[in-house]
Formats: structure tokens, C-alpha cells, sequence
């Protein structure tokens, strides 16, 4: 399987690996059985991610888009890291092959799961409304459906 | 940067003494052996030599040997060739679950074809349940193949007891021993091998050469059509320089077996130990006393295989991983799930397979970067985080 040279470079030196204590939000998806997990946690300050950090058990692909991601959404309004698009990581990393492409989905609803935490402890919005504005899903790994 | 070959269950490199060998019936002999010129006829005993040097060594007849391309093309021919040949007998195949894809991939394609087929478990250890084996026999069965050495765990199969049942229910044994041809002594006779398939790139020959042997007697149907070479069963002009070259490189693997075994499976226990003592929260996967000598297979739990076999090729490492992302498809090994290894755990699994080109300071630069690597990988595990947090409760 041939990586680009990004992917290369993040998974050698993945940004921002660690936990925040006090997270404004933490969002973990993925499976054990399947391979991966991300879990990702954001410390938010007047509606701009301010600092946030990854955990990952997963390939190389999955510790490099979670590792570029990070990167994407800080100092981003919430409203900027929502936008966030699986795509967007995937180019940001020069391509990734076919079969890992489900690790960028996993980043961006490892982002909005943590996002839809914050809100959640916000306490502002309904549940139903966290739902639609990070678009969260039943399933985290649509490849095996688990 | 020094390459560090630590997968030899997957190949080898090939010996210079092999390579030399085989280098005149490239440059030099080059005629076809089923000409009548001189560099044609030459050619062609050199082949008949090799045959006879094989079949000395499994301790079977010359005209029992045939050459393929390799052990894949061997299992399909025996397995396919059988089935076909002996279907008016009956339509039952017994194997394996923790076989190799050729055999595997075959018997599927089998199934479609109107076969039955049983995959018969293993224990924790990967070790074939004679008792399972013996149940699954029916009267229609014609066909029972189980591998010699597993490649992914290194486990040793009762090869023996296997060909006893077989012989005693008066039903054909083919055994995959591409992984144990060069690391364990075989005698078809004593085993009760009808069938067996072997491949010289795994024991420091070329790729593309392998060696299917059936016992006279055994009727299979050709798969490769054309020629009459390798008498009328296999078509296609034989590879002169590969044939000369799997025989030089069993004569050698024989001819040293006990004292690369020795050195081999020293460096092999060397690593686990030292793994053992110096990782914690690991699996050592398979049996540790029936194993092929240079093969292990650790699993470390909280990380996955893929992120740890990158991490050592930027180190310069070749190993290999039962992960679901190193195999291209959703699930992981097939043999770990098998010998009942949960997902998360198979997903973790690292097999270092060890040569007789390794040495034990190539072992320790493994074992150095190992434990930095599943540190750091563990650290960035969230598995691992919820595991110390529980420990620490």
C-alpha cells in the first residue's frame, strides 16, 4: 500500500497527540473490532476552538487524518469546524488509498461528535437540534456497519 | 539506512551459492530441455537430477515429483486435480480454518462447484482437533488437507496422526508444507503424505519454483494444459534455472538443517523473552514447544498492527501483521480469529520471522525500537488510556 508523503510525514509526527483535561468537548468514534478509534478532544473559548488533541488506536492512515485535522479545525469558529469535510482531509493529505478512506470520514465525526458534546454541556440546544447541526450518525463505521 | 529482514515466513532471500547454480542455465544452458541439441539435452537431466535430489530428500520416487510454479499453483493442482479426478467416489473435502488462501481460496471455488466442504477448528494453540477431524469423515469423503506449519503462527501440525486417520479411512492426505519444507525434516513415507506442496523462495531458492509431490498410484487431473512436460501433467517449458535452484537450496536447508534450526530458534526465543520482560500487556500467539523454528507472532494489546509495521520500516524493519489493514480487507487474520483472539487484540499482532542471515544484534535494534515504538503507540492509544484509568480506579 503506498502512502503519500503527507500521510507519511503526520503518522512519523502526528500533531497534537494527547488528552485536555477539562475538555469543552470530547467525541470518540470507531470500533475496537474494526480497527479504529478516534477520540478527539476541543477546549473552546468564545465559539473558537482554541486548543485541541487526539487519541487514536488505528493505522497509519487513521493517526494521520486524525493528526491533519487537528490542524484544520484550530482556531476555527465551531461553525468553521463544522464544515469540515471528510474530502477536505483526504486532499489536505495528498489522497489516501481507497481502502482508508473511511479514516477520514472517522475524523471529521470524531470532530462533530465532540462538538456536539460541547453543546450538549452548553446546554443550549436540544438534542435534536445538536443532532442536525453536526450531523451525527447512528453508525460511526459505515464500512463494517458496526 | 541498514534494511533489517525479519519476514522470512513470507520469503527469502535467495543464497548466493543458489544463485550460482542456477546463473549457467540462464546465461550458458539456455535450450529448451524438450530439445535434442546439446544445450537442450543438458538440460533436460539437469532437471531429472533435480528430481531426484528432491525425492531423496522427502524420501519418495522420482516420478512422484513434479515442478510448478510454486506452492500456490501446487495446492490448486493437487486439491482441484484430486477433487475432479476422484469425484465418482465422492464429493467431501476436509480441511482447515487456519489454511493459507491457495488452499483456502480453492475450496471455496469447490463449494460452487458443487463440493462439500468441512473447515475443521484448532485450538488455542492453532493445533488441528484430531477428534473433529475424525468426526467430520463421511463415506463420500475423498479428500482431506490440512498444512504442515501454519505461516502466520508457525504452529506444527500433527502431520503424522492426520495421515494415520486418513490412511485408516482409506482417503487422500495432501498437506500445504510450504512453510515447513527447509526448517522441518520430512518423510512422506513415514508421515503418510499422499500429496504435499512446496516452494523454494521460503527456504532461500528463487520465486516462481515449487514442487507439487503425489504418490504413484494417486490419479489427479492436469490444470495447466499445453506440453507433455513433467509427464504429461503440468504444461508449460519447465524453468531449467529455478528447477536447479530449488534443489540446491533444499540439498543446502537439508544438508544444515539441525544447525541453522539451532541458531534460528535461539535468536527467536531470544526476542520473545526479552519482549516478554521488557513489554507488558502482550499475547504471544501460537504453540511454543510444535513452532517453526525462526517464527513468532506477539500480539500488543491497545495498538493496531499497521501504525507498528510503519513505524518499524522507518526504522528499516521488514515484518509482517495479521491486522485488518495490512490484509486490504475489513477483518484481520483469519488464523488469529481461529485460535479465538478477539478483534482488538488480532488487530495488534506482530509476526517476526527469523532467517539464518539475522543476527543477534540485528534482534536487539528490533527489540530497542519495539519498545520505543509501542510506548509511543500506546500513548496515543485511546484504548490504552481507559485501560490505565480502570487500572488505576
Amino acid at each position: 500500500m503506498e502512502y503519500s508523503e503527507k500521510v507519511v510525514e503526520h503518522y512519523t509526527n502526528p500533531r497534537n497527540v494527547g488528552k485536555i483535561e477539562n475538555a469543552s468537548g470530547i467525541g470518540e468514534v470507531g470500533n475496537p473490532v474494526c480497527g479504529d478509534i478516534m477520540k478527539m478532544f476541543i477546549k473552546v473559548e468564545n465559539n473558537v476552538i482554541v486548543d485541541v488533541r487526539f487519541k487514536t488506536f488505528g493505522c497509519g492512515a487513521a493517526i494521520a487524518t486524525s493528526s491533519i485535522s487537528t490542524e484544520m479545525i484550530k482556531e476555527k469558529t465551531i461553525e468553521e469546524a463544522l464544515q469540515l469535510k471528510n474530502t477536505d482531509v483526504v486532499n489536505n493529505l495528498g489522497g489516501l488509498p481507497p481502502v482508508k478512506l473511511h479514516c477520514s470520514v472517522l475524523a471529521e465525526e470524531a470532530i462533530h461528535e465532540a462538538i456536539a458534546d460541547y453543546y450538549r454541556k452548553e446546554g443550549k440546544l436540544t438534542e435534536e437540534e445538536i443532532t442536525r447541526k453536526c450531523n451525527l450518525k447512528k453508525h460511526s463505521c459505515e464500512s463494517c456497519g458496526i | 539506512m541498514k534494511t533489517i529482514y525479519l519476514d522470512n515466513n513470507a520469503t527469502t532471500k535467495t543464497d548466493e551459492e543458489v544463485l550460482n547454480t542456477m546463473m549457467p542455465y540462464l546465461l550458458d544452458n539456455y535450450g529448451n530441455p524438450s530439445s535434442i541439441y546439446k544445450i537442450g539435452r543438458e538440460n533436460k537431466k539437469a532437471i531429472e537430477d533435480s528430481r531426484e535430489k528432491v525425492a531423496q530428500i522427502l524420501n519418495c520416487e522420482p516420478n512422484e515429483i513434479y515442478f510448478t510454479s510454486g506452492g500456490s499453483e501446487s495446492d490448486n493442482t493437487a486439491i482441484r486435480g484430486i477433487a475432479y479426478s476422484y469425484k465418482n467416489k465422492g464429493n467431501h473435502i476436509i480441511t482447515s480454518k487456519i489454511e493459507h488462501p491457495a488452499v483456502l481460496e480453492t475450496c471455496k471455488q469447490l463449494e460452487k462447484e458443487g463440493f462439500e466442504v468441512t473447515y475443521i477448528g484448532v485450538n488455542k494453540n492453532g493445533i488441528i482437533d484430531l477428534e473433529e477431524l475424525e468426526k467430520s469423515i463421511k463415506s463420500t469423503t475423498i479428500l482431506i488437507t490440512i498444512m504442515f506449519a501454519n505461516n502466520e503462527i508457525g504452529t506444527i501440525e500433527p502431520i503424522k496422526e492426520i495421515g494415520e486417520i486418513a490412511r485408516k479411512n482409506n482417503i487422500i492426505f495432501h498437506t500445504d508444507a510450504v512453510q515447513a519444507v527447509g526448517s522441518v525434516k520430512i518423510d512422506v513415507r513415514k508421515l503418510n503424505i499422499d500429496s504435499l506442496s512446496l516452494s523454494a523462495h521460503k527456504f532461500y531458492g528463487p520465486k516462481g519454483i515449487g514442487v507439487l509431490y503425489v504418490k504413484r498410484g494417486i490419479q489427479f487431473n492436469k490444470i495447466i494444459n499445453g506440453g507433455h512436460q513433467e509427464r504429461n501433467k503440468r504444461a508449460g517449458t519447465e524453468n531449467v534455472a529455478g528447477i536447479v535452484g530449488l534443489a540446491k537450496a533444499m540439498d543446502l536447508a537439508y544438508r544444515n538443517l539441525e544447525a541453522n534450526n539451532e541458531k534460528v530458534k535461539e535468536l527467536r526465543n531470544y526476542y520473545v523473552k526479552q519482549i516478554k520482560e521488557k513489554i507488558p500487556y502482550i499475547k504471544i500467539n501460537g504453540d511454543m514447544e510444535k513452532r517453526l523454528p525462526g517464527n513468532s507472532n506477539i500480539s500488543f494489546r491497545f495498538i493496531e498492527g499497521e501504525g507498528l509495521l510503519l513505524n518499524l520500516d522507518l526504522k528499516g524493519i521488514c515484518a509482517s501483521s495479521g491486522s485488518a489493514c495490512t490484509s486490504g480487507s475489513l477483518n484481520p487474520s483469519h488464523v488469529l480469529l481461529a485460535i479465538g483472539l478477539p478483534h482488538e487484540i488480532a488487530h495488534g499482532s506482530l509476526r517476526i520471522s527469523i532467517g539464518k542471515y539475522n543476527t543477534k544484534e540485528e534482534i536487539d535494534y528490533v527489540i530497542e525500537n519495539l519498545v520505543e515504538i509501542v510506548g509511543r503507540l500506546r500513548e496515543m492509544s485511546p484504548l490504552w488510556e481507559k485501560f490505565i484509568e480502570e487500572e488505576n480506579k
